[in-house]
């Protein structure tokens, strides 16, 4: 049996330049920070994300990573609007984005685990989604209806990164928290050999049932192929119940991305070395 | 009772948008959405469906920030997705922009292409439009929110629907806008914007200059019903004893 435990850095190692990197969680919770912590330390370059973004999109963003976003919102919850993903619209420089519905994202990213083309939807029509993102197309119903609807194209992933509270080291994980979000559709939509998922603790596979019951067993591990344990890997986003958000963390980053000159100094203190010394920074604050 | 405030004013607005609705899941974006819900379930619409906020529908008057839920489902999001395409749903949801057609933008301010203010994305709102009733609450009701034309459809309006076939005009209804001046709906023929009631305290000339367009003003406008004290009891002992329902409208 594959034991699929590595280090953020070996993950991160198996990508290139290029590639659409879909990122789990939802706004500001659950989300695979050390995983996005480790993908800003390397020079990957040019990179499709896609996400219903949080401060992943954000940081991603500041760093100049993005080549193409592909979102349904972008959100730090608590605080409403992310200051980095703001900018960088506002300056334009994502090179390319797709705004989504928040439910055509999760139709791209279920077609994809399909393995289908696309899946329909009315989510969409009417808006200026369809204006905005001139690829879209719609399709008709082929039955008595032939009502038309948006095809929504399948959001086939290089490489998934999801955070879950306990997994055991072949890679069957489980939520703890109240929402799954759409963290295994970002594994399936991605192609095997690419599917990394942090979690809070690896425990043996037959501790799982001791912490919640099957019903939390959402991920299998035909669905992962490396299991990286990260203790307040998801840190400055929630990971319910291990932990809430740490709102005065996300305040401060929030604050600095107000201007260069603080946000460098933010980087200083918390992004320039190891997943290791950015926990240190933190505790120590 | 006395000293009735314009949120509390704003909530009974809101859960009067919910009045038929039975056995559907009342979601609110924001605090007096929430509340709105919240109340109208409280009250008058026992059978509607409310949630934390998170992932339960709650059986209990849960309170603003409060904990001490009764749970009686469990709604992640992707059970939201699926009861609103399922269309088991009335949402009210905020908007950075409203036109005549009820046309929302939540999305970003300036050219989506180059935006001068990047906005929150388009988030639910074309999705929740297209397949349930939806209406919103604006708490500072400006002629800049209530614009000619919105910057970037999120939420569509009925001229958008129109376009769209036999399925989506039947399902679709923007019912009511309810703002800090007053509330609106589209009964009228065209489905452009009218004038529903006027807050208390408000001039019809106060709604007309925070507004781009024309509203269709008929003859005889009502005024803004006062919530009751039924009403205010639930709202000011259960609901909401910490007053966050004031804190979204402006001083």
């Amino acid at each position: 049996m594959a034991d699929k435990r590595m280090t953020e850095d070996e993950a991160i190692a198996t990508l290139s330049d290029g590639m659409t990197i879909g990122i789990g969680g939802w706004g500001s919770r659950r989300k695979p920070m050390s995983l996005v912590r480790a993908l800003l330390r390397s020079p990957l370059t040019d990179l499709t994300i896609v996400s219903y973004g949080g401060p992943d999109v954000g940081l991603l963003c500041a760093a100049g990573k993005v080549k193409r976003l592909v979102y349904g919102f972008v959100s730090l919850d608590s605080i409403a609007l992310e200051p980095h993903f703001r900018l960088a619209r506002q300056n334009g420089t994502i090179p390319e984005v797709v705004e989504y519905d928040e439910g055509m994202l999760q139709w791209g990213l279920y077609a994809a685990s399909l393995r289908l083309p696309f899946l329909p939807t009315r989510a969409g029509l009417g808006s200026d989604v369809v204006k905005n993102s001139p690829f879209l197309r719609t399709v008709s119903s082929p039955y008595a209806d032939g009502e038309e609807l948006l095809a929504v194209p399948a959001l086939t992933l290089d490489a998934a990164f999801v955070h879950l509270n306990r997994a055991d080291e072949r890679g069957n994980a489980q939520f703890l928290g109240p929402d799954l979000y759409f963290d295994d559709l970002f594994l399936n939509a991605a192609a095997p050999g690419r599917r990394f998922m942090s979690v809070e603790k690896v425990v043996p596979t037959a501790e799982l049932l001791e912490n919640g019951t099957f019903h939390t067993m959402k991920i299998n591990r035909s669905m992962v192929d490396g299991v990286i344990e990260a203790p307040n890997g998801a840190h400055f986003t929630n990971c319910q119940p291990d932990y809430e958000r740490d709102e005065a963390f996300q305040k401060e980053y929030a604050n600095a991305a107000k201007d260069p000159e603080t946000w460098q100094a933010f980087v200083d203190t918390y992004l320039s070395g190891s997943e290791a010394d950015y926990q240190k920074a933190v505790a120590s604050r | 009772m006395s000293d009735i405030t314009l949120g509390e004013i704003c909530v009974a607005a809101v859960a009067d948008t919910f009045r038929g609705d039975g056995e559907i899941f009342a979601s609110g974006m924001g605090t007096i959405p929430m509340l709105g819900a919240r109340l109208a379930r409280a009250t008058f619409e026992p059978d509607l469906l409310v949630s934390d906020g998170e992932a339960f529908f709650v059986a209990n008057n849960l309170a603003v920030g409060g904990t001490d839920k009764q749970i009686e489902g469990w709604v992640p999001f992707r059970s939201v997705f699926d009861t609103l395409w399922g269309g088991r749903r009335h949402v009210v949801m905020g908007a950075s922009q409203i036109d005549a057609h009820g046309n929302q933008n939540i999305a970003n301010i300036g050219s989506w292409d180059r935006p001068k203010s990047q906005l929150l994305g388009v988030r639910g709102a074309p999705g929740n439009t297209i397949n349930h009733t939806t209406s919103y609450f604006i708490g500072n009701q400006t002629n800049r929110v209530f614009v000619e034309k919105v910057d970037t459809v999120s939420g569509i309006g009925y001229d958008r629907a129109a376009e769209l076939g036999d399925w989506v005009k039947a399902h679709h209804e923007i019912r009511r806008v309810v703002t800090n001046l007053g509330v609106f709906d589209f009964n009228t023929p065209d489905h452009r914007m009218r004038v529903a009631s006027v807050h208390p305290g408000v001039n019809l000339s106060d709604i007309t200059e925070a507004c781009s367009f024309e509203l269709v003003i008929g003859d005889d406008v009502p005024t803004t019903r006062m919530p009751t004290d039924e009403e205010l009891a639930m709202l000011r002992e259960v609901l909401d004893p910490k007053s966050f329902r004031d804190r979204e409208l402006p001083a």
